[in-house]
């Protein structure tokens, strides 16, 4: 499967033999999980797992939690009272999947920005890349309807803004968010659809993500120095990698086993700090919270959305050219979208030569202010609209265009990156003097200057 | 450089959750009460929530429910313990409507507490939950591990919260409290002091049963708390130990690679 050369399944008995002519579905879980990986991944490339990891518990607890819940606007939230009260370990079920959701995010938030800071989304990964964005949108959509199941105050308020957002679309909005919503407001019938669509939606999520494992067992992993590895031949390739079991497997589930012990103890002690209380209270039509905020995962697009009110002059602009059919809840709208697109656009508008940031010397700092960007946002998002908290979201959703659109294209031109090292065998013999320089037994290669 | 950006992310992730708490908006002054079922090894003291049920069906149940909580939980380990007789004696207060018979009859413990007929008497059952009463430091609310949301101190402080001054508007007798939002409650004064007589002889002025009713509410709120930090405990020290184990086996794994002598 993968381009890098190395040793391939070869059926031994006669069982083996019999079944890899008909199958060779051992051969191909010998080459997934025995794939050539670079040995120099850091600590930032174990988020994959965990992103695995939290797949399947949101899966596993979902299906089972699903046996005891009632998709019905009159029953719903006591359903949930009643997981949490009468089923077996019901109420550790639910907060696991609760904040099992909230553990997917920061890992996919970390993994995303890993892939940005070591230009994972360069030619040839532009499709693991591609693959890996509609993946992040899926969740998503899945994780927002999946708030809206328990049918609690920010459930149906979350629920009514959200779906607004589609009705801010020129001519078609209004029968577009009907449709959606299955009547003319948050009813049954949207309670319904989500549920469906929460079902439905993590199968697809997984279907992606086997695709996107293809995609990235195709062109190998990215590293940390961004130098392929090489594929001249076999013992040429065996320098710069290990297989991945049991290297990087155990590695992996060593940094898994640390952040379940963290995530275990918010579960055990502090189940519902990530949650919203007014969420306790049943979902009332006729009783508006006194602020709606979403989850902490959608705040920084939720900041991007609030940033572009009717006083921003491109706001105006765009107003007046397309006379009034983009107005500033329409632009809004593009520009939280478009927060997303401009991302996925990454591998086109970084015109950098040079694929890991290590060896930038000017990105760094842009990659740095991205982050604490991404924090304001965060921060900004939950705060309400008012006083200086729009002018800091305006600032920091400008910077997250500028990011992609200018800044991105523009280094790639202006700077002058340092030296990378020839190999990853190179890099790797620098950070451990004492190795062997390669599984063959080499002597050490002399560090990178 | 790698653990700097892992600690970045967990602030990040961190940072985030203030949202709930700072949407929490212009609350009142919520007192950080004392209550022994706080932090990650606290657990319900079973006479005060006992107390608390007492001070409930006395003065709470007049006007308010709690229609979530099954009333066979009084008899949990986690929560009040009463004994199975007791359990039952106290369900037979309750008149239910039962479908099968058309009819009204007397509730048996698999029945819940009755909910409330009054509209503007809101159901109890998670009001421990549905209420933050702080977020702090600095709207992290990371004190949440020690201190819960605060939904017990912000019930304890609303009960003790009466200035005693009243005002009337629109026909409704509005009554100052301090940590009720705004200001101004249309609850009159469940508590006065020596109200409920505790057959220990507790204490029970106003503020003491304030605290102890928000200790019932709690457990009310999150009947499974116990179970439930002590799930955490045992998951965490396994975890630990896993990690531990984890961690022995990849040094030892990748000390040939890194040329490294195997200890």
């Amino acid at each position: 499967m993968a381009g890098i050369p190395h040793d391939h399944y070869e059926p031994r008995t006669n069982g083996e033999k019999w079944l890899h002519k008909r199958l060779p579905i051992v051969g191909l879980i010998y080459d997934t999980i025995m794939i050539p990986t670079p040995k120099n991944l850091n600590w930032m490339w174990i988020w994959g797992i965990v992103l695995v990891f939290c797949l399947m518990l949101q899966i596993v607890t979902g299906i089972v939690l699903v046996m005891h819940y009632t998709p019905h606007v009159d029953m719903a939230f006591a359903s949930v009272e009643h997981i949490m009260r009468n089923v077996n370990g019901g109420y550790m079920l639910r907060y696991l999947h609760q904040n099992g959701a909230s553990l997917f995010f920061v890992a996919v938030y970390a993994h995303i920005l890993r892939g940005l800071y070591y230009g994972s989304y360069k030619a040839p990964r532009e499709i693991t890349w591609i693959i890996g964005m509609l993946i992040y949108l899926l969740m998503m959509g899945t994780a927002f309807m999946g708030y809206v199941l328990p049918w609690g105050q920010m459930s149906f308020w979350g629920a009514t803004v959200i779906t607004g957002l589609f009705g801010a679309i020129p001519f078609i909005g209004d029968a577009l968010q009907t449709w959606l919503l299955g009547g003319p407001a948050v009813d049954n019938a949207t309670l319904n659809r989500f549920f469906s669509l929460h079902y439905l939606l993590p199968f697809v999520i997984l279907g992606l993500v086997i695709v996107h494992v293809w995609a990235f067992h195709t062109t190998g992993n990215n590293n940390p120095t961004g130098v392929e590895v090489r594929r001249g031949s076999k013992e040429e390739a065996q320098k710069d990698t290990l297989p991945f079991w049991p290297y990087f497997v155990i590695k992996d589930l060593f940094a898994l086993a640390v952040i379940l012990a963290v995530f275990w103890a918010v579960v055990g002690f502090m189940p519902n700090y990530l949650g919203h209380p007014d969420n306790y209270i049943e979902a009332n039509p006729l009783v508006t919270p006194a602020h709606i905020v979403p989850e902490w995962y959608f705040l920084p697009f939720y900041a991007i959305l609030r940033a572009f009110d009717g006083d921003v002059w491109i706001v105006i602009a765009a107003s007046w050219i397309t006379g009034g059919i983009i107005d500033a809840k329409f632009f809004g709208v593009l520009a939280m979208f478009g927060a997303i697109v401009v991302m996925a656009l990454a591998p086109w508008l970084d015109t950098s030569s040079v694929r890991s940031g290590r060896y930038r010397p000017m990105f760094k700092w842009w990659f740095a202010l991205f982050v604490v960007n991404f924090v304001v946002l965060t921060w900004v998002g939950a705060m309400p609209a008012e006083g200086i908290y729009p002018y800091i979201a305006l600032i920091g959703a400008t910077y997250w265009f500028a990011y992609f659109l200018v800044i991105l294209p523009l280094l790639g031109v202006i700077e002058k990156p340092t030296a990378q090292p020839a190999t990853i065998e190179e890099d790797f013999a620098a950070h451990y003097p004492k190795s062997s320089g390669g599984t063959a037994g080499q002597p050490a290669a002399t560090p990178a200057e | 450089m790698m653990i700097k950006k892992l600690v970045i992310c967990a602030v990040a992730a961190l940072t985030v959750t203030a949202g709930s708490a700072f949407a929490a908006g212009k609350a009142g002054h919520v007192e950080d009460f004392d209550f022994p079922h706080e932090g990650p090894f606290g657990t319900f003291d079973q006479n005060q929530l006992q107390r608390g049920l007492q001070i409930y069906t006395e003065v709470c149940a007049a006007c308010h429910g709690l229609r979530y909580v099954p009333l066979r939980t009084l008899g949990d380990e986690g929560g009040p313990n009463l004994p199975e007789d007791q359990v039952r004696a106290y369900a037979a207060n309750f008149e239910v409507f039962d479908p099968a018979l058309d009819d009204f009859r007397p509730a048996t413990p698999t029945d819940h507490f009755p909910g409330s007929n009054l509209s503007n008497a809101p159901d109890l059952s998670l009001m421990a939950k549905a209420r933050a009463g702080f977020s702090g430091p600095y709207g992290l609310g990371i004190n949440q591990l020690f201190k819960g949301m605060g939904g017990a101190e912000y019930i304890a402080s609303l009960l003790d919260g009466y200035t005693g001054e009243e005002k009337e508007e629109a026909g409704t007798i509005l009554y100052e409290n301090k940590a009720f939002p705004g200001g101004w409650i249309s609850m009159a004064p469940p508590l006065s002091d020596g109200q409920v007589e505790f057959a220990d002889g507790h204490a029970n002025d106003v503020r003491s049963m304030s605290q102890d009713v928000a200790a019932f509410l709690m457990w009310t709120a999150e009947p499974k708390m116990m179970a439930r930090k002590q799930a955490g405990f045992v998951g965490v020290l396994f975890l630990t130990i896993l990690s531990v184990l984890l961690y022995l086996t990849n040094k030892r794994l990748w000390a040939p690679v890194k040329g490294k002598k195997i200890a």
